[in-house]
């Protein structure tokens, strides 16, 4: 491969989709894991829960927009590819996120007997976006193949995405959080820990056995010694949760973040694994990125818009997020009474 | 029924519920900008707190209307993809860039601001959080902006060559400023004033007739009587303007909203009937002769373009027709209602608290919604009017849509309308229950060490 403009800038464009659709699932995925764990707490903890996401979830939910418009805008061949293989569970993620996205308001909006209602739609939503998220996950990396042994696979990953976006939750309260609930939160994050860390090991010794491809990349010699480190670190991630979530005192000390972050370093690991097993490809064994780009100019259009804007986008979320920094408190849209 | 038409209805359900939030609030945050303006410069005055009380609720019907707005659109987002895969395998050069900028541009700019306009107030001094109201109004509009790009583009496509079936640009200025995009452009946005100003008078009103009005109310529907008396006649004038220029380039779109069935000199205008699409003629016509011509092409002995002229390639005539007929009552109900209530405000505008009559005030309340109605309506003339092209005259809907089975369409189109559904009325619901206790949390005083918290939480 040359690297000239028009081979370069789709593989541009294929970054920023996946640096897109990683920050969505990061973002995302620690408010659709606290939605998830809203049921287990009591009613006062819960407004407080939905108050810790509050400002951010809107800005979380719209990177899916851009990482799904990337996929549209410069790869337009893939987008109705995959998108109508994925027709169902795209439908029910969708039901989910809308759901999850009006609960937010109605359930302080709405005459106060209903909200009970919404914080259990809050709940459903979250789950069901999530799940359908999986089986997505599982699908995409089976190339869309119906054999039983493909959706067993789908239906693997389904039933454990949600533990790994509980966890993101568990560990953003304990940031976000102290006292009762923080110490529920805890709780929460050793529950799902195991559950996520072996489901991480089954998806990751499964993946090269659905997709042969995907085993020549990793099981060859050379190569298998220059990825070990990423195994490696995920362990040492896991590791670091398992120890903190145990002891209380090192939380107390403030070093509660360290469940976040050694989550989302997890994440971002397990993101880098499938990002190297699947490249060149767009649509595994079918589209590489070159044969699904656009026309060469149209992404020289956008990709003007991108260098501007997207760093812009990365300073003023990191703005909004030192805005809201520290521990979460009750919203009001009024002037501090 | 089968795929075509299952996908139809199910994007049309999609869009059609999608439009009416965005239509609500590109508006409502001039308004929310306008409140926050007026609470600066009252400050240290009584009036500050009614600016404030206005601002508060206001801001929470904001944020419910966005949510809903959201949630709606990624749905849109994806849906290109599971139903019309072919529409960005063939225009994706075109569509896709201009998606992109509004995602870019606008999308972001409202989501991440939105955070801190609605929860940031004692978080940022008061400059920061105005620039982050402002932030979100821009943003709204640019979203407006570059969608109304994209359709207009649909409607009106020039600045394009083909290339074995697919579309590529030739010249974006030509692209993002097609023939009908101002036209397009300035009706939405005025649709949008509208809309917005008769759902605040029409809740404020409501306020006033169930006595649960503040000092806020009567400042709220003073402004948004005004705004709706300004912008009714400009938005008759830019409609005709809007048809003039479907006339040019769009011929079998207006034959359908005229039933004009074929070519014809001094043709009359049909005030109402039934279309009557199998026998090329519309039954029980009121006409008026000769003003067809007159309206359209602003000569009396015009010659207008039937349906006959375009076989196979005219809209279906019926949904047409009546929709551009709930648009235009709509908007000549609202030229009276907003006139009438505007007058007494004017001539009564020495006294201090709002003096329109019981029978003015019911009527706001009916013209609540009356906004989205007309949208609807307008939405309908345009979009069914298109059909059946996607992209007028070049790319056929048939052709585009993905090959699913029936069934499962139908399982998720009853899907979407059962939320839908469920959303609109709780949405309403709301509305009204917001209205009914506008309570804001009050400031400390000496008297009441404790502020009080509003009835249905505090955001």
């Amino acid at each position: 491969m040359t690297f000239t403009w028009p081979t370069v800038l789709p593989l541009i464009f294929m970054a920023v989709m996946g640096l897109a659709l990683l920050a969505y699932v990061i973002l995302d995925g620690y408010d659709l894991g606290v939605g998830m764990l809203l049921p287990f707490a009591a009613d006062d903890e819960k407004d407080l829960m939905v108050a810790s996401i509050g400002p951010f979830w809107d800005a979380n939910e719209t990177w899916l927009v851009l990482g799904i418009g990337v996929l549209l805008i410069a790869f337009p061949k893939a987008h109705g590819l995959v998108l109508s293989a994925l027709y169902l569970p795209v439908a029910l993620m969708l039901i989910g996120l809308i759901l999850r996205g009006v609960s937010f308001d109605f359930r302080v909006k709405a005459r106060a007997e209903r909200k009970a209602l919404w914080n259990r739609l809050f709940f459903a939503g979250s789950l069901l976006a999530s799940v359908a998220q999986g089986w997505m996950l599982g699908s995409y990396l089976t190339a869309f193949d119906r054999g039983l042994l493909s959706l067993l696979f789908s239906l693997g990953i389904a039933v454990t995405l949600p533990t790994a976006y509980a966890m993101l939750g568990a560990g953003w309260l304990i940031m976000k959080t102290s006292g009762p609930l923080q110490a529920k939160a805890v709780a929460w994050a050793r529950a799902v820990l195991w559950p996520m860390g072996a489901a991480l090991v089954g998806i990751s010794l499964a993946t090269p056995l659905v997709s042969h491809n995907i085993f020549d990349r990793w099981f060859a010699m050379p190569q298998f010694i220059g990825l070990l480190p990423i195994p490696v670190a995920c362990a040492a991630a896991f590791f670091a949760a398992f120890h903190v979530t145990a002891r209380p005192r090192v939380i107390e000390a403030g070093y509660g973040w360290v469940v976040f972050a050694s989550t989302v370093l997890l994440f971002m690991l397990a993101f880098l694994g499938l990002a190297y097993s699947i490249y060149p490809y767009i649509v595994i064994d079918k589209l590489t990125v070159w044969q699904a780009a656009s026309a060469h100019d149209s992404l020289v259009v956008i990709f003007v818009g991108v260098a501007v804007t997207l760093p812009a986008i990365i300073v003023y979320t990191v703005f909004m997020y030192r805005v809201f920094w520290g521990k979460a408190s009750a919203l009001s849209y009024g002037l501090r009474p | 029924m089968d795929t075509l038409m299952l996908s139809r209805i199910q994007f049309a359900a999609n869009i059609s519920f999608h439009i009416l939030f965005p239509t609500i609030n590109i508006a409502l945050c001039w308004f929310l900008v306008y409140f926050r303006l007026r609470h600066s410069a009252t400050r240290d005055t009584p009036q500050a707190q009614a600016w404030e009380e206005a601002y508060y609720l206001w801001t929470k019907v904001f944020a419910l209307t966005f949510a809903l707005g959201v949630v709606s659109g990624i749905t849109m987002s994806f849906q290109f993809g599971t139903n019309w895969p072919g529409y960005m395998e063939r225009a994706g050069n075109i569509a896709g860039p201009l998606l992109g900028y509004e995602v870019l541009t606008a999308f972001f700019l409202e989501a991440t601001f939105l955070g801190v306009m609605l929860f940031g107030r004692s978080r940022v001094s008061d400059r920061v959080h105005l620039v982050a109201t402002l932030m979100v109004a821009a943003g709204t509009t640019l979203s407006a902006f570059w969608i109304l790009s994209l359709n207009s583009w649909m409607q009106t496509p020039t600045g394009y060559t083909i290339v074995d079936g697919v579309f590529h640009a030739k010249d974006w200025w030509a692209i993002v400023f097609n023939p009908s995009f101002p036209y397009r452009l300035t009706h939405k946005l005025l649709a949008s004033t509208l809309t917005v100003s008769f759902l605040i008078a029409g809740l404020s009103a409501w306020q006033l007739v169930r006595g649960t009005a503040n000092d806020g109310t009567q400042r709220a529907l003073r402004a948004a009587v005004t705004a709706a008396a300004i912008a009714i006649p400009l938005q008759i004038f830019a409609g005709d303007l809007h048809g003039l220029n479907t006339l040019e380039h769009q011929p079998a779109k207006i034959a359908a909203i005229e039933g004009i069935w074929k070519t014809e000199k001094s043709a009359p205008l049909t005030l109402f009937g039934f279309p009557n699409e199998k026998e090329g003629r519309t039954d029980y016509a009121i006409h008026i002769p000769k003003l067809a011509s007159l309206i359209l092409a602003h000569d009396i002995n015009a010659e207008l373009k039937g349906l006959n002229e375009f076989p196979n390639a005219h809209p279906p005539v019926a949904p047409v027709f009546w929709s551009f007929r709930v648009m235009v009552g709509m908007g000549m109900l609202m030229l009276a209602v907003s006139w009438w209530c505007a007058w007494t405000l004017w001539r009564k505008r020495a006294q201090p608290s709002i003096a329109l009559s019981r029978w003015q005030l019911r009527a706001l309340v009916a013209m609540t919604f009356s906004g989205w109605v007309a949208t609807l309506g307008g939405w309908f003339v345009t979009e069914i009017g298109r059909q059946p092209f996607l992209v007028y005259g070049l790319l056929r809907t048939a052709d585009l849509v993905a090959d699913h089975a029936p069934g499962m369409v139908l399982s998720t189109l009853i899907a979407y309308l059962a939320v839908y559904a469920f959303l609109l009325v709780s949405y309403i619901f709301v509305l009204v229950y917001m209205s009914e206790h506008p309570a804001m949390p009050t400031p400390e005083t000496p008297l009441s060490p404790k502020a009080a918290t509003p009835i249905g939480g505090p955001a």
